[in-house]
């Protein structure tokens, strides 16, 4: 594809207007109803590849309009995925409206977003939000040369976002964020290795440097041994760092997990070893996103865990109103039963480089990823799953062989608990989880890791 | 809208596909969530647009627009063929369909009573009133929702398929939570997420959620204060329909889809423990393990007349008599992987994602034994029921599943009640163990509403007949 046949992001222009638009129909249906818009319109496009060439190339314009209306406390939430014309739109207002009016008042109804400044953070680059097939395309071919013959997998993605958002208290922001991926592992036949990164812009992806990455991993994964279950020290590397934290935020920060005593935070307590600082930051430089939430609440930069401390929780306006406080800027589209959930983690890096953590491991694991970690009681954070592209055994401060990949049973609460963390790597990658949040985090090395079965059972 | 795809799919040909097929869409959804005796949240979407597939050479070229005009189509024809030549810098094999006859038809669900019938009033009441009952009950958290997906889709291709189809599904659930000092103990119904099916609101008359929304709460609190399931190497463990449903969607039913058997999946979803020169005689389980795949089945979640590239459902046979003879494929996997037909599982989540190989009804077919007689059979073991937590590995071999309830059995009789049940193992020394199954009275058809896979992942509706069973020699207790 030329440059001038890019696409651009449909409706970047008009998030705002058609914002207003819906507000006005909302009106003129019942001028006393309260009304929140949200808009997003873009374009998401992911080059993927397998058996080292492309094979799924896919690409689609986005446009969405979410409305939330509450007639007198009775509310009702109602979105469109399709063209904003005005009878789409004039339709969704009608929707809105005739399905507030049926349901029964809402006692938490938090009301709206009062008018509040947003945040002057942008994380937008032009060259990403147009970038053509051919442009991710060439960081593929990129990665699968540098992969010396062995076989490659992956994706390229690029994506562009503009969001409007107004309510009928006066809330208007608008936002935007461009991000690019390149992800993907490179096999020798018994082993994996991975390589991924993230940034706002697809000129920060080198396609080269990855599939060497990924390469190096798999090489020396290679022909892995098993090694029998049990208690090991590990250090887990920046996507099992954004794994085991999203359970954390999920089940324990969430303010609705709270408000159901279904999390174990403790506001105030120690529970996480000193060297544990998480906070979710959109306006740090490194990350992407927008920065406010579908109520309209800018996300303002918020620590969740101080010196170990647990100092907050992530509240939506609903949460927040039963637990007596503000929205932190956390709500999510369909969080009704969910609750809030975090945006933009961040871990604080700590002073050990990639070799330092290795060498203050006395006998444990070095894990790549982890795969497939599904939680048995929130309470309690137990989760299991399995290592994944790369696990090797690490003894005296060296890496003596690759070992299969091992299933864990593990709180993840208790893996961070005070003194169970020996160090924190210098080095934070950008990593997207569930709920389109991210998370820039380091390497942890870990005094403990319950590994409960091998490969083999 | 046949005009809207007809001119997606001729953009495409135009700027140089060798095929080209397009869905043009029109999806309705309603969920509707209670909490502790008021509703929470109501959402609905509308979506409607068009998503065009292009194949040139060795990849697909796939673009979506959040419109049915035909303008707005033409352009997605153009751009799904311009996206797929752009793949020709890093080239495989070119890839070729296996032949289909090119269906012209229309389908639809089953659905006796219009879920949009129904008023908002009666469906909150409804929701309502179990969270209620449950929290009456001992439920510290009581939970309902219900969902209704409503689909329209009409299929053109450039090999002359011509198709529409108008699916409805429906379900709902109810779910108790009962919060201890150090723990929380869950019970759900009819399974961890409720119940879903190509149905009407007929499906949810039926589940009756009130008459077990007080069962399920007791059950949760008694939990808190159960014995632990304890940690065996070897037991005799004896599965509900419900968990067995779990177990077949996780590994049986993604094992065997042939885009991970290809390596298609490798970075994402993994692959499978399975080889293809060993289709037609590697032992997967025991002689009792039948399972077909099969999107004929009336009522069940994975059913549709067609797939999306237009392939007429049909029951597929994946594992005979224990012996894995058949996969989940499309019309290019099949032909890559040399079987002569398309298994007819090809499905995209909406009009704007690609279409890929999805479980239709991946079911294990009944036997002749029910859980009564699986108890009263068994001298020493464990029964669980209700999944509460599923991890398996990219290869789909090595599993560990929890239950939301277990019960010991000793001496052929129900026990003491146990909680936090798990259980793990191998796949196919576990599918081997199987010596006892449920009959045809206990046949459910579970739906599956949440099945992830892709990049940009897909969420695909999955349906799993199935039965409770027996299975012998299990290590069961794995904590943390």
């Amino acid at each position: 594809m030329t440059t001038s046949d890019r696409p651009i992001p449909v409706g970047a222009a008009a998030a705002p207007s058609t914002a207003d638009q819906v507000l006005e129909l909302v009106r003129a249906r019942a001028a006393s109803a309260e009304a929140e818009v949200v808009v997003m319109s873009g374009v998401s496009a992911l080059t993927r590849f397998a058996n080292s060439f492309i094979h799924q190339n896919v690409a689609e314009e986005t446009s969405h309009v979410l409305l939330r209306v509450a007639l007198n406390g009775h509310v009702a939430s109602v979105s469109l995925d399709g063209a904003p014309d005005a009878e789409h739109l004039g339709r969704l207002a009608d929707d809105a409206m005739a399905a507030a009016r049926a349901q029964p008042p809402d006692p938490d109804w938090p009301g709206l977003t009062p008018r509040t400044a947003g945040l002057s953070v942008e994380h937008w680059d032009d060259a990403t939000a147009v970038a053509s097939p051919d442009e991710r395309a060439q960081r593929v071919r990129e990665f699968v040369d540098a992969a010396g013959g062995l076989e490659t997998a992956g994706f390229c993605s690029t994506s562009a976002s503009v969001a409007g958002f107004e309510n009928s208290a006066g809330q208007r922001l608008t936002g935007r964020t461009t991000h690019a991926t390149l992800d993907g592992i490179a096999r020798t036949g018994t082993a994996d290795g991975a390589a991924r990164v993230t940034s706002v812009s697809l000129t920060d992806l080198d396609g080269q440097a990855m599939g060497e990455r990924a390469t190096a991993k798999a090489r020396t994964a290679s022909d892995p041994t098993d090694l029998e279950p049990g208690r090991y020290e590990v250090i887990l590397e920046p996507e099992c760092v954004s794994n085991l934290l999203s359970f954390l935020l999920a089940h324990g920060f969430n303010g609705k997990a709270v408000e159901d005593g279904r999390s174990f935070v403790r506001l105030g307590a120690q529970q996480f070893d000193p060297s544990i600082a998480l906070r979710d930051d959109v306006t740090d430089a490194a990350m992407v996103g927008i920065p406010f939430d579908v109520e309209g609440t800018p996300k303002r930069p918020l620590d969740l865990v101080s010196g170990g401390v647990t100092k907050a929780l992530l509240h939506n306006r609903r949460t927040a109103r039963k637990a007596g406080t503000e929205s932190t800027g956390h709500a999510v589209e369909g969080g009704g039963s969910f609750g809030a959930a975090g945006a933009n983690l961040v871990l604080s890096a700590g002073d050990a480089s990639a070799d330092e953590l290795i060498a203050g491991v006395g006998r444990g694991l070095l894990v790549t990823d982890f795969w497939y970690t599904r939680i048995l009681d929130p309470k309690t954070q137990v989760v299991t799953g399995l290592t994944r592209n790369g696990v090797w055994l690490v003894e005296d401060g060296r890496i003596v062989r690759p070992v299969t990949n091992m299933r864990f049973t593990q709180s993840f609460v208790e893996a961070l608990a005070p003194g169970a963390v020996r160090a924190v790597g210098s080095e934070q990658a950008l990593l997207f989880g569930g709920w389109d949040s991210v998370y820039l985090v380091p390497a942890l090395h870990l005094a403990s890791w319950n590994f409960t079965g091998g490969a083999k059972g | 809208m046949y005009d809207v795809a007809t001119a997606a799919v001729e953009a495409a040909l135009n700027a140089g596909a060798s095929y080209a097929d397009a869905r043009a869409m029109e999806t309705r959804t309603e969920a509707m969530a209670a909490r502790n005796g008021a509703v929470e949240s109501l959402d609905r979407e509308e979506r409607a647009g068009v998503g065009v597939r292009a194949l040139i050479g060795s990849s697909w070229g796939f673009f979506a627009v959040p419109d049915v005009g035909s303008a707005a189509a033409r352009r997605a024809g153009e751009q799904a063929a311009a996206v797929a030549r752009a793949s020709a810098l890093v080239p495989g094999a070119d890839l070729a369909l296996a032949e289909e006859p090119a269906s012209q038809g229309s389908w639809q669900s089953d659905c006796r009573e219009d879920p949009w019938s129904v008023s908002l009033v009666e469906k909150g009441n409804l929701l309502e009133s179990a969270t209620r009952t449950m929290g009456e009950h001992g439920a510290d958290v009581a939970e309902a929702s219900h969902r209704i997906w409503d689909n329209r889709k009409w299929l053109v291709s450039s090999d002359g398929h011509r198709i529409d189809q108008h699916i409805v599904e429906c379900g709902a659930s109810i779910s108790a939570t009962a919060v201890g000092e150090r723990e929380t103990q869950v019970r759900s119904y009819p399974g961890i997420r409720g119940q879903y099916g190509t149905r009407g609101w007929e499906l949810i008359r039926e589940l009756d959620l009130p008459a077990n929304a007080a069962r399920i709460a007791e059950e949760a609190r008694a939990l808190l204060t159960a014995d632990q399931c304890p940690s065996l190497d070897a037991t005799d463990l004896i599965l509900g329909s419900e968990q067995m449903a779990l177990q077949i969607h996780e590994s049986v039913g993604h094992a065997v889809e042939l885009d991970r058997i290809l390596g298609w999946e490798a970075a994402f979803a993994g692959t499978s423990w399975l080889e293809l020169p060993k289709l037609g005689s590697l032992r997967f389980g025991s002689e009792l393990m039948n399972i077909t795949a099969d999107a004929t089945l009336p009522g069940a979640l994975g059913s549709f007349g067609f797939d999306d590239e237009g392939t007429p459902a049909r029951p597929v046979d994946i594992v005979r008599d224990g012996i894995w003879v058949g996969t989940l494929s499309g019309r290019d996997s099949a032909a890559l992987a040399g079987i002569e037909r398309s298994g007819g599982a090809i499905r995209a989540e909406g009009f704007n994602r690609i279409p890929m190989v999805r479980m239709t009804n991946v079911g294990l077919l009944p036997g002749t034994d029910s859980l009564e007689t699986m108890i009263a059979a068994t001298d020493d073991g464990i029964l669980m029921d209700t999944n509460r937590s599923w991890s398996i590995d990219d290869k789909r071999l090595n599993f560990q599943f929890g239950c939301q309830i277990g019960w010991e059995i000793k001496g052929g009789k129900r026990g003491r009640l146990l909680k936090n049940p798990t259980y793990t193992a191998i796949s196919p020394r576990f599918w081997g163990s199987l010596d006892m199954l449920g009959g045809p009275d206990e046949w459910t058809f579970w739906g599956t509403p949440n099945c992830g896979k892709g990049q940009p992942q897909q969420i695909g509706h999955t349906g799993h007949p199935a039965v409770p069973a027996r299975f012998r020699g299990i290590r069961v207790g794995v904590r943390g």
